[in-house]
Formats: structure tokens, C-alpha cells, sequence
């Protein structure tokens, strides 16, 4: 009975003023948790980031990796990689790029490698991929991982040993292999074409 | 009244489990339950901002006119919902990534609105977080619950934890899509066949 | 697996039983050659597959329905055959038997059993096995024909696995192949009953000199696929597209022959019939060409069986006795 007598009473005023009020007070609500929540969302995001850096260089450096990252174009200078300088005493001793390649299975996948400065591939750590489960995601895995230490990517058998090469292809998931691949020639293409470029720059 | 407090309770565990018997919130039962522990999570998010919506709707359902209530209820979810996830990208970070953009579609799971429509605005605030409560745990176990079946037979583990070792040959189907809706339907036969015999 | 259809209802002595003891002799040629060419793993493969078929049908109607077991009408034979066909030779056992369930208890005991799937069972079967355990699924034995004893087990890719890996590259260079002939007998790696294609054939003749099955399906199918393919051969020139080893290889015939042809799943009248075909051999075209897997004809059927429904209520059979127009 109370129902039908509001529904009456309902003007527009009191409709649009009660949605108000409370889009305000969500409002308030809303910014009150982001402003709590955005230093531990940072921070976080921080952590995930320089815990990928050490899985794939290490922890052997003295400065962070992550707050000196700065952004390299790939070779082909269509895109662009996340470059992460691991110093000691000022100088770069080891690096890591995150990377990506377009050959996967499932559209994107996305890796950050660890390279030595000499260009020898320390790690790699699969940061997201929409591989097969069980299938592609097992390029994640260290039984695969294991094989690309140490390897160079300028070397002529850095290739699945489908294509000829030395590094063995996930059963059944030889396309995620070679995106693992292509994505690592990427970085370090971009990384080489870096290093040349920076020389060409001292010499002007 | 205690009679009703404890049916408000137990309601959405099992007579009307919001997943297996009124097929409510479909969308984040198939897509996030590739295993336990995502199903858990899923669930635990959907249970604050259920017990969080019903306090708020059941408070101000008075003082809501009736033309504007839905797009009122909405903005009220949709705020917790953000809280939710806002919450877990800062203290959760990995089950917050697990998760996915299956978080903030909690917004639109029917199970949130229908309680919000169904009970919560004819109800008080105590029976309301009974029902919350209820029903929040019937949907997170079915989630758990479907998670782990679907864990154990497409992966091989549960909770992250090798059971058959290693060389094993999990079901891979069972944790792509299609592994969701035969491992729902199985569940549901089951249910239904407890719900005949109680 | 009878349809029922519009008046008049001719009384005929043809009988499910009848029509599906038709199908296993046609699919014999094919199971002979399987047997000869792979040995004792593909022994093994068909007679769990068959067992398991039997099994679960078996046990569902018995146990769970309450019902007089329909394993008599043979069906369940059918289905274990044509499962076991499309499995590589030596496949585990305890894995052959999760495909016999997924066919038997879910794709068609569960949709109300013989007549009521809207899926073919074995291909559903396959398909699940296919997405599981694409390891076991593409480990192909090679053929050593006549070697029957031998289970050493000596693997290498199929014909089709060989084009789809070829890189842009080595597209100039020839590479190894089977002979056309040894595609036509079959003396090749694949699934057990896809390699013949010889033997497929003469299944062929015998369902339609039985008439078990029309020739619209087979031939609309076979053709829509070879024309498209052909128009893309002639237009790149390239190895991997050449139409006859598509047409040899892999389990386009199996599938126009035995799979599309189910009563149950494929349309009634004919010119419904007609456009399912066409449908199958364009969506194996595309996934044979576009997509990322090699073989596509049991994706291909599975797409069009769930199409059949609409295919029915847009070309409703003739009534008898109505004026052709």
C-alpha cells in the first residue's frame, strides 16, 4: 500500500535528485578505495615487474632495471620493446627487453629475455600467451628453456630443429616453438641495431 | 523468524543454488572455472559484492523511488564491484590477473541483480545478508567445485598440486571452453539427481 | 537411425539393423587395408573401439535408462568402426576408450540415443580426442605394408602434416612425398581407415548399389572442395595446394563417404542435402587452406551437422503425390 502512494509522489525531480545522490555518494566511495589502493597497485605492478627482470637476468646488479627502463624500436622500426639495463657501477652488464611475436598459435605472445651484454641469452619467462594449454604452454616450461641458455641468436642453428636448427620444438606445438624464437630474434635485433646505432651516434 | 533466517541462509546452497539450479551468472561460471582456485576466487569476489550490495539496496530501498531503482542498483553493484577489484589488483595481484576482465563483469551477474531485485529490496538488512551469504557460497562452491573437476581432469593437479604425477596425460579439452559446458552439464545431472532423492 | 518423415509410410522390410549391417560390410574394404597396412596397432585401435562402443551403450540403457539395450541394431558397431577409423594406429588403449564414452554417452546416449543426435558420434569422439591429446593424436605409425607382426613403432607425419609445416621459404623445393599410387591403395601414414582411398571407394559402390546412401553428399562435397581447391592451386601454383594429394590424403574421402552420409545428421530432403554438402566441402576448404590445422573435415561435418535443423525447415521434402513444380 506504502508502494502505490510513492509511486504517485514520484516526480521527476525526486528521480533524477535520488539517482544523483547516490552516483555521488559511489563516487565518493570510489575515490576514497582508489586513492588507498594506488600505491599497493603500483607497487605491486613494481614487484611483478623486477621479479620477471630477475627470473631472466638475475639479481647480480645495483640498480633497478625497472625505473631505468627506457623504450628501443625494433629493427624494422615498426615497433616498439621495453629495454631494462641491468648496471653495476654505472655500466651495463646484462640486459633484459620484453618482447613479443605475432606467430604464435593464439594471437600475441608476450616474453621478456635476458641477454648478456655480449648478446647470449641468459632466460626467458612468458609474461602472456593464449597457447594451447598442455600444448604451447609448454614453451614455459624449463624443459624447453633450458635449451636457449647461453645460445646466441646470431648463430646460424638458432632455429627448431624442424627448420633445421639445434633447439628442439615442443611436441606438437613446433608454431609456439618458433614464436618463442621469433620473438627473441626481435629483441635482439632491436638490441643490436641499438648498439651500432649508439656508436653511429658518438661518431657524429 | 529463526525459522526464516536459517531458510534465508541455507536457500542458495542447495534448494536454489544460483549456478545449478536457477543457471544464474553463466558467463563467469564457464570462463573462469579452468581450475580451483580460480573458481574460488571468482566465487569469494562475487560473495563480498553480494553480501556489500544487498546491505546497500536493502538500506536505501525506501528512499529509492521506484522509476529510477535499477539504474540505482546498477550504480551501487557497479561501485562495489570496482572496490572488489581495485582491492585485489593491490593485495591479490596474481588471482586479480588470473581472473581477467571476468572481475569487473561481475557488474552485469544476474545473480547480483536478481538478489538485489528479488530480495534485497523487500527485505531488511539482516535477512538480506543472510540471503548474501547464502547465496554467495552456493555460487562459490559450484564455481570450487566445477574448478577442481575440470582441474583434475584437464590438467592433472588440484590447487596447483601434481595428483597423478607427472607423465601423466590430463584431459586437455577439460580446461578449454567446450570442457566447461560437458563438466556443467555432468554436475548438474548429479545435483538433480540428489535434489530427486532428498 | 530412420527419420520420420511425411505420409505415406511404405512398409519395407529395410530395418536399422538391416541398413547399419550394410554400412559395416562397406566399411570392411577399408578395415582390411587399416589391418594390412598398420598391423597389430590398428587391430588393437578397432577392436576397443568397437568393444568400448558397445560397452557404454550397453550399460547406459541397461543401468541407467531401464530400457531393452538398442546395442542389437548394430549402430553402436557403426560408430566403434568409424571412431577407430579415424584414430592413428597403436593409439592407446585406456585413451581410445575415453573417445568410445565421449561418442556413445555424450554426443549420443545423452541427446535421447540412435536418431536423436544432432551430432555424429564418432566425429564428436575424434574431435575431443583430437583437442585432448594432440601428442597421441598425431603420432602417426608408418605404413609397412603387409608386415603384420612388426610393432616396432616407427613414426612420421602424414601427407597433409608434411604441406602445413612446409615454411614460406621451402615452398620451391619438392618435398617428399608419397606416390599417387601409394595414396590410392593407401600405403601411407594416417588415421586407420583414412588412407585407402581404393577402399573407400568400392564402400562407395557397395552403399549405393544397396542404396543405403544417395550419391549427392559424397560427390556435392568431394566436388565443391576439389573446384575450390583447384581455382586456389592454379592461382598460386604451389605444391601444397595441388587437388589431387588433398583429394588422396587425409580424411576427405572417409568423411564424404561415411561421416556426412549419416542418416541422423545429415538433411532429409535433397536439395537440403545438396547445400549441406556444399557447405562441408567450403568450410574443409577454408580450414585446410586458413586454418592452422592440417586436416579440417571433421570440424567441417560437426559445423554443418549443427546446421541440419535449419537445413530441414528451409527445404521440407515433396509431399507424395504433390504436383513437381
Amino acid at each position: 500500500m506504502a508502494k502505490k502512494i510513492k509511486q504517485k509522489t514520484e516526480s521527476l525531480f525526486r528521480l533524477t535528485g535520488s539517482l544523483v545522490i547516490v552516483s555521488c555518494l559511489s563516487a565518493l566511495l570510489l575515490s576514497y578505495v582508489y586513492t588507498i589502493t594506488k600505491a599497493p597497485i603500483e607497487q605491486s605492478k613494481n614487484q611483478a615487474e623486477l621479479k620477471a627482470i630477475e627470473s631472466v637476468i638475475g639479481n647480480d646488479f645495483d640498480n633497478n632495471p625497472y625505473e631505468d627502463r627506457r623504450e628501443i624500436t625494433t629493427a624494422d622500426g615498426q615497433a616498439k620493446l621495453t629495454f631494462f639495463p641491468g648496471k653495476k657501477q654505472g655500466k651495463i652488464k646484462r640486459f633484459a627487453i620484453k618482447t613479443y611475436s605475432d606467430e604464435a598459435f593464439g594471437g600475441r605472445l608476450e616474453i621478456i629475455v635476458g641477454f648478456t651484454i655480449n648478446g647470449r641469452i641468459i632466460n626467458y619467462e612468458v609474461l602472456s600467451s593464449k597457447e594451447t594449454p598442455g600444448l604451447g604452454t609448454k614453451v614455459a616450461e624449463s624443459e624447453f628453456k633450458d635449451q636457449f641458455q647461453g645460445l646466441s641468436p646470431k648463430s646460424e642453428s638458432f632455429k627448431t630443429n624442424k627448420d633445421g636448427g639445434e633447439i628442439d620444438a615442443v611436441t606438437a606445438a613446433t608454431i609456439s616453438s618458433r614464436a618463442v624464437i621469433d620473438a627473441i630474434n626481435r629483441a635482439y635485433n632491436a638490441y643490436d641495431k641499438l648498439s651500432t646505432g649508439g656508436k653511429n651516434g658518438k661518431d657524429d | 523468524m529463526e525459522k526464516t533466517t536459517k531458510e534465508n541462509l541455507t536457500r542458495g546452497i542447495f534448494k536454489e543454488n544460483p549456478t545449478l539450479v536457477m543457471l544464474l551468472g553463466m558467463c563467469p561460471t564457464l570462463g573462469v572455472s579452468t581450475s580451483a582456485i580460480n573458481g574460488l576466487g571468482m566465487g569469494m569476489a562475487t560473495l563480498f559484492v553480494l553480501i556489500l550490495s544487498n546491505i546497500a539496496i536493502s538500506s536505501i530501498k525506501n528512499l529509492i523511488p521506484n522509476g529510477v531503482r535499477i539504474p540505482c542498483y546498477i550504480v551501487v553493484i557497479a561501485s562495489f564491484v570496482s572496490v572488489i577489484d581495485l582491492s585485489m589488483s593491490a593485495w591479490l595481484p596474481s588471482l586479480h590477473a588470473a581472473l581477467g576482465i571476468y572481475i569487473p563483469l561481475i557488474v552485469v551477474n544476474c545473480i547480483i541483480l536478481g538478489r538485489a531485485e528479488a530480495f534485497a529490496s523487500k527485505n531488511n538488512v539482516f535477512q538480506s545478508i543472510c540471503d548474501a551469504i547464502g547465496m554467495g557460497i552456493g555460487f562459490t562452491m559450484s564455481l570450487t567445485i566445477l574448478g577442481a573437476i575440470r582441474e583434475i581432469l584437464g590438467a592433472g593437479t588440484i590447487f596447483g598440486y601434481p595428483i597423478f604425477g607427472l607423465d601423466a596425460n590430463p584431459i586437455l579439452l577439460f580446461i578449454m571452453p567446450p570442457g566447461a559446458f560437458i563438466a556443467l552439464a555432468f554436475m548438474i545431472v548429479v545435483f538433480n539427481k540428489l535434489r530427486e532423492a532428498k | 537411425m530412420l527419420k520420420l518423415s511425411t505420409a505415406p509410410h511404405l512398409n519395407t522390410p529395410t530395418t536399422t539393423k538391416g541398413i547399419m549391417l550394410d554400412v559395416i560390410i562397406a566399411l570392411m574394404p577399408a578395415l582390411i587395408v587399416g589391418l594390412l597396412v598398420f598391423g597389430m596397432g590398428a587391430l588393437q585401435v578397432v577392436i576397443t573401439s568397437v568393444a568400448g562402443c558397445v560397452l557404454f551403450e550397453y550399460i547406459i540403457c541397461h543401468y541407467f535408462l531401464k530400457s531393452n539395450p538398442t546395442t542389437g541394431d548394430l549402430s553402436a558397431i557403426v560408430t566403434g568402426l568409424l571412431l577407430a577409423f579415424n584414430l592413428p594406429s597403436g593409439f592407446p588403449i585406456g585413451l581410445t576408450l575415453i573417445g568410445c564414452f565421449v561418442a556413445i554417452v555424450i554426443a549420443k546416449m545423452a541427446f535421447g540415443g540412435i536418431g536423436k543426435n544432432i551430432f555424429n558420434p564418432a566425429l564428436v569422439g575424434r574431435v575431443f580426442l583430437f583437442i585432448s591429446f594432440p601428442v597421441q593424436m598425431t603420432t602417426w605409425p608408418k605404413p609397412q605394408a603387409f608386415n603384420f607382426m612388426n610393432t616396432d613403432m616407427e613414426t612420421g607425419a602424414t601427407t597433409l602434416g608434411i604441406l602445413k609445416h612446409l615454411k614460406a621459404d621451402e615452398f620451391a623445393q619438392i618435398p617428399e612425398l608419397p606416390s599417387y599410387l601409394n595414396m590410392f591403395i593407401g600405403n601411407v601414414g594416417g588415421c586407420i581407415g583414412e588412407v585407402s582411398a581404393l577402399a573407400i571407394l568400392l564402400g562407395f559402390v557397395y552403399m549405393l548399389y544397396r542404396r543405403i546412401i544417395s550419391w549427392h553428399i559424397p560427390v556435392y562435397y568431394v566436388g565443391t572442395f576439389m573446384l575450390l581447391c583447384s581455382i586456389h592451386w592454379l592461382l598460386t601454383g604451389e605444391i601444397r595446394h595441388e587437388p589431387l594429394i588433398h583429394l588422396l590424403s587425409g580424411g576427405l574421402m572417409l568423411g564424404a563417404v561415411f561421416m556426412a552420409t549419416d542418416y541422423t545428421t545429415s538433411p532429409m530432403s535433397k536439395n537440403g542435402r545438396i547445400v549441406y554438402a556444399i557447405g562441408c566441402g567450403i568450410l574443409t576448404y577454408v580450414i585446410r587452406f586458413y586454418g592452422i590445422y592440417p586436416e579440417g573435415v571433421s570440424f567441417a561435418i560437426l559445423i554443418m551437422n549443427a546446421f541440419v535443423p535449419l537445413i530441414d525447415s528451409t527445404f521440407i521434402p515433396r509431399v507424395f503425390g504433390t504436383r513437381r513444380k
